[in-house]
């Protein structure tokens, strides 16, 4: 059988992968499809906790998955502005890569 | 009308003052007429209160800080008052009218006299005064009169100076003084004379205490009667106009010190320490200045010089517990110094401002009156019988014979050397042959000059004689006839040989006989000073310089710029401008979280 552990396991690998990309690649958009990756990793744990456990008078519990639809929606509106950030940027300076923005180093 | 002339006594010379230094600065006669006037009155009045025992003048409270602090503004009127308010006033006529001839030229006469009104007034409020808070007020006053008196020819230089060595060392016996004043209201609760001497017996048990506060006391006393070690201004402060060194430097303000003293000796008599030191300061004061005296050759400076010595008998006096032979001394010496530095001025005036023994010489030819009152003044000084000077003298060195001997001796040792330095100059200056152009011209001074030389001669001849000066206080010789035996005749065989050895050594010399730089110097005493005010100041400017140099500017003030320099720079490494560092310190700052809100 298939566990909540085995889930949050895979949750955590996929939330590590993103966590990983955000501070490791240099090009902007994987920047935010990782960050994109952490959100999703973080509704897989959501629903999973859902699915396995069932309320006091037996029925399943669907708060978490309600939070899914409103963390999706809050994942759908910050993309939309990054991407309109990331837009400005490259119009600004004509790159993508993170290491060229370092107008607030010392 | 009776409890009206008292203070008719004070405010007639401030109302002169007053007048003349807002309305008649410009006249200069006019303005000479109103201070005479003013003092004649204060010196008429002061006659009448004398005669009549019973006045009583109505005090008003000046500061009432219920139940600590209480100044009232008022007259004591006792016999020792009284007398010496006409001493004062008295002698201050005298010399007002001298001062008509001798600043009959001078520029500034109005403000001289303006001066002058202000100082008679500040004296007899000393005089009068009956607790230290009005004594302290007048005191000061007296040294800032002193202070404008001695600098009157502003212009010059020596005269500046002096003024403000006068006023500067005074102003340290102050400081002493102050204190005194204010350990005694805090003791006792008052600053009213009469309410603090029934309180005195009560410090039975803390002898120290009572000779600091004794000693503070007269410390005052030390600066304005100047006493070793503050007797440096005393001598400068013959730069003044020289009816201003004979009413202020002899006979009036120097001894208001004294009188102080007398006013008081029921704290300084409450101490034997306090008392002994007093006679000692006395003592040497006199020794000292005598010794100088020897050896100067300005007639104003060897002048200056016999006022010390005789304050340091005063002084001397008063720590032998005798107040009675300080004030007779006091008394005398008022008239025989007054009268020697107006005859001084005389010859110094009429020599056109001549003031070196040794360019004078046979001048009882040419100024006979200055000659026969100056001669009468040196021998009451000497203490020559029969004039008042060998009377007051001898009182104190008879005090001293019967309580302190090594006193004793000193005090004879001084009366010998007094003999000496007085006839050394009477001999220089009158007799022999004129040693300058200036003294082979001098004329008789006028009569504005003379009369007063006369009247204060027969005041010196007469003063001190039983008859006279009965009337003024209690003599010490009759009080004590015992000592009547062995004490003059060894005083007068110290005058006998103070006089022969001067006339040996000096008689028709047209130079000094002697040189003792030592004594030339007046024992370096000034350049002492000089040196030990000049490494004060250095030392205290190198502690601030330091302290500015290296506490403030590098520590504080470069410390504290330097420290936020330096944590500035240690945190800025933060800011590396990447965007993934950040994300990084963000995500342990997360993990940190967890840590501490789950594991603990």
């Amino acid at each position: 059988m298939i566990t909540l552990g085995d889930y949050l396991v895979v949750s955590a690998i996929l939330f590590t992968i993103g966590f990983a990309g955000v501070m490791l690649r240099r090009n902007l958009i994987v920047i935010l499809m990782s960050l994109e990756l952490m959100l999703n990793a973080a509704n897989l744990s959501l629903v999973a906790f859902s699915r396995f456990r069932v309320g006091a008078n037996g029925l399943p519990d669907y708060n978490a998955q309600v939070f899914v639809f409103f963390v999706i929606t809050v994942a759908a509106a910050e993309v939309a502005v990054g991407l309109a950030l990331l837009v400005a940027l490259y119009r600004a300076r004509q790159t993508t890569d993170v290491d060229d923005i370092t107008s607030l180093k010392f | 009308m009776n409890s009206f002339y008292p203070w008719l006594i004070l405010l007639a010379p401030f109302a002169s003052a007053t007048v003349i230094t807002l309305f008649t600065l410009r006249w200069k006669s006019l303005s000479g007429a109103i201070s005479i006037g003013a003092v004649l009155i204060s010196f008429c009045c002061s006659c009448v209160i004398f005669s009549q025992s019973a006045t009583s003048a109505p005090e008003f409270v000046w500061l009432d800080l219920k139940p600590i602090f209480r100044v009232p503004f008022g007259l004591t009127l006792d016999q020792l008052s009284r007398t010496m308010a006409v001493l004062v006033s008295g002698v201050g006529a005298l010399i007002h009218i001298y001062s008509l001839g001798y600043m009959r030229d001078d520029e500034g006469k109005s403000r001289y006299f303006a001066a002058l009104s202000l100082f008679m007034f500040a004296m007899l409020g000393i005089v009068f005064a009956n607790n230290f808070v009005m004594l302290f007020i007048f005191w000061e006053l007296v040294g800032f009169t002193s202070y404008v008196l001695i600098g009157h020819w502003f212009f010059r230089d020596a005269a500046a100076d002096a003024a403000n060595k006068a006023f500067i060392t005074t102003r340290i016996g102050d400081f002493g003084f102050m204190t005194g004043i204010l350990m005694i209201w805090m003791t006792t609760g008052s600053v009213v004379f009469a309410e603090i001497a029934p309180r005195m017996p009560t410090f039975g048990g803390h002898g120290t205490f009572v000779a600091i506060v004794a000693l503070l006391v007269f410390c005052g006393a030390v600066g304005k009667s100047a006493q070793f070690p503050l007797h440096i201004w005393l001598p400068d402060a013959m730069e003044g106009p020289t009816p201003v060194s004979a009413l202020i430097h002899a006979a009036t303000m120097v001894a208001a010190g004294v009188y102080m003293l007398v006013r008081v000796a029921f704290i300084i008599q409450a101490s034997q320490t306090a008392l002994l030191v007093v006679a000692w300061i006395g003592t040497i004061t006199a020794v000292m200045a005598a010794l100088i005296a020897t050896q100067q050759d300005d007639i104003k400076r060897i002048l200056a010089y016999s006022t010390l010595s005789q304050l340091g008998y005063m002084v001397m006096a008063v720590g032998l517990a005798s107040n009675d032979a300080a004030m007779f001394h006091l008394f005398t010496h008022a008239f025989f110094k007054a009268l020697l530095f107006l005859a001084a001025g005389s010859v110094i005036v009429m020599l056109h401002h001549e003031q070196n023994i040794w360019k004078m010489g046979g001048l009882r030819r040419r100024l006979p009156i200055t000659f026969a009152t100056f001669g009468a003044g040196a021998l009451a000084l000497i203490g020559c019988p029969p004039f008042s000077g060998f009377f007051s003298k001898d009182a104190i060195i008879a005090v001293a014979y019967e309580r302190n001997p090594p006193i004793f001796v000193v005090a004879l040792f001084t009366a010998f050397l007094t003999a000496f330095y007085v006839i050394r100059m009477l001999v220089t200056v009158f007799f022999g042959n004129p040693r300058s152009d200036s003294a082979r011209e001098g004329r008789e001074s006028p009569p504005v000059m003379t009369m007063p030389l006369i009247v204060l001669a027969i005041l010196a001849t007469l003063g001190g004689f039983a008859f006279f000066a009965r009337k003024f206080l209690t003599l010490p010789t009759e009080k004590t006839p015992n000592a009547f035996g062995v004490v003059p005749v060894l005083a007068i065989i110290a005058l006998i040989l103070g006089v022969g050895l001067a006339i040996a050594l000096y008689r028709g010399r047209a130079t000094e006989a002697v040189e003792v730089e030592l004594l030339r110097r007046k024992f370096y005493f000034d350049e002492f000073y000089g040196w030990l005010i000049y490494w004060t100041q250095e030392l205290l400017a190198r502690v601030a310089a330091f302290i500015d140099r290296w506490v403030i500017d590098a520590g504080a003030v470069g410390g504290s710029s330097r420290g936020t320099w330096g944590i500035g720079a240690l945190l800025r490494l933060i800011q590396v401008g990447n965007l993934q560092a950040y994300a990084f310190l963000f995500g342990l700052g997360v993990v940190a979280l967890i840590y501490f809100a789950v594991m603990r």
